[in-house]
């Protein structure tokens, strides 16, 4: 796209700017001259991960059922937008079996860094919940499959109010501790705000290396953006993201959820890091979805660039 | 606010949050459509204004100027471009030209002992002209500066701006003017506002423009947001420990009542969450 910044083209229709501009890869949208301070000196890692969960997490979250067929052509249209790592669907189950059985080639499992949320959300303990994460682990390994962690309530709980960094911290080295390759910590009712994911990723940072490590923000309060830039700047380059951002938040009623991949693409683009996703194929899979499950988009790019 | 962010209290209902906590603070101003504004004698004398608050106007030229002061503004605002394009679409004359007219009504403030702040807008790029260069808004603000405006607010007008833009124009206007008199005006129309102003306050700005309920879209993309909703810029200070002086909840209430008044959802986060919690 050269000097000028896509979205800078404001007032052409979207329908203009694909016309205009064939871009397969990286880049997109931002000013990318070459007055440009790389993103190496200014302390941002050069490339960042990006780890869609919407046919997941954010299509679980949604009230209308999506049929079978639209969640493969959703997916599908994904698989050709760049994005690295697409979180596909979810297995609830204590036993690795089916998941494996059905072809899958990687695995997660999700924890909690509240006891309450724990109880309430998958019935047991912390204590318990590790121990059947463990043996999942371990057997994923065994069979070469890679496993993910989650921790939920990373900045706060929808039942206990505040969970401290040194919980977080302790949750995280287990997960990470029985095998798994990554902890994506959860900002799971998107409480969060730079200050206190500062205070987090400071504590987990000392026992786990931020390579390790991923942040999933949610943009109920707003403030995903911004604690993605804080996490960012100390180190951590993989984000868990939900394109149009899919999925509402279930403890606060018509709240929003998950960041919207399109608005985390459009401020990773702006900041010169590289990313290998396609901005414009991934507001064509939003726009599919959201006709598909009859909903608005979360996004605001999306939103600024199909009504220009 | 103790070590508990309020909005930790996610499941608490709004009520319950009100009587927990009370505040009092400053307040800044918003929109620009020349049709809503038609009443604004009648504001200025109808408004009570209470200590401790400042009540800023725009006021283009000096005919507006002496109107304002009439009606009882004690502070007024001129709105420059880093464009020609969008100065000669927006006010109907060049920038140099509305630097003539702004020097005209900026002077007469100052011999006034009134407060004159200026605004720069497109200063992260121009819906006619796409890119603008950070030398352009830096001498665009450094004219403001000089004329006598105690402030200049660099306005990202159509909300393009990212961290890695405003970080670049930062840099180039703060060589010409001290953080100490510079603002941010950014528009969430890309979802970027709260990781723009993070950014600036990261480099010492400390003077932040926002709209409660995010009030005003964008006029150059239909159906797209606008300001940020002050609300959710609370939430964020609030959360890293600086301090504003302002309560979130009576802003909440205040957003509640115009979104009411206007039949219109919220752009706010903070409140959607809290009203339906």
């Amino acid at each position: 796209m050269g000097n000028v910044p896509s979205a800078v083209k404001h007032c052409l229709s979207y329908q203009q700017l694909l016309r205009e501009h064939l871009w397969i890869g990286d880049s997109v949208a931002g000013a990318l001259d070459s007055a440009q301070d790389s993103p190496h000196l200014s302390g941002l890692p050069e490339y960042v991960k990006i780890v869609e969960v919407g046919p997941r997490d954010g299509l679980q979250n949604e009230k209308v059922i999506v049929p079978t067929d639209v969640k493969i052509e959703f997916i599908n249209r994904l698989s050709q937008t760049g994005l690295p790592v697409i979180e596909v669907t979810s297995f609830v189950s204590s036993r690795w079996v089916p998941q494996v059985a059905a072809g899958a080639t990687e695995i997660s499992v999700f924890g909690a860094a509240s006891e309450s949320f724990s109880k309430r959300n998958i019935n047991c303990s912390i204590e318990e919940s590790m121990g059947r994460f463990e043996e999942v682990v371990k057997s994923a390994r065994l069979m070469n499959i890679p496993a993910r962690g989650y921790v939920s309530c990373a900045l706060g709980c929808p039942y206990e109010g505040s969970i401290t960094p040194q919980k977080v911290t302790e949750v995280s080295k287990r997960l990470y501790s029985m095998g798994c390759y990554e902890v994506s910590l959860g900002d799971t009712i998107g409480v969060g705000t730079p200050g206190s994911l500062r205070r987090l990723l400071e504590s987990v940072m000392k026992e786990i290396p931020p390579s390790a490590l991923a942040v999933h923000c949610h943009d109920t309060y707003g403030q995903a953006l911004a604690n993605i830039l804080t996490a960012l700047q100390m180190g951590i380059n993989v984000v868990d993201s939900a394109v149009s951002g899919l999925g509402g938040c279930p403890y606060a009623k018509g709240a929003s959820g998950n960041v919207p991949t399109e608005d985390l693409i459009y401020m990773l683009n702006g900041l010169g890091l590289s990313t290998g996703v396609n901005l414009y194929k991934v507001m064509e899979a939003g726009d599919f979805i959201c006709k598909a499950v009859n909903k608005t988009t979360n996004s605001k790019v999306a939103q600024a660039s199909f009504n220009a």
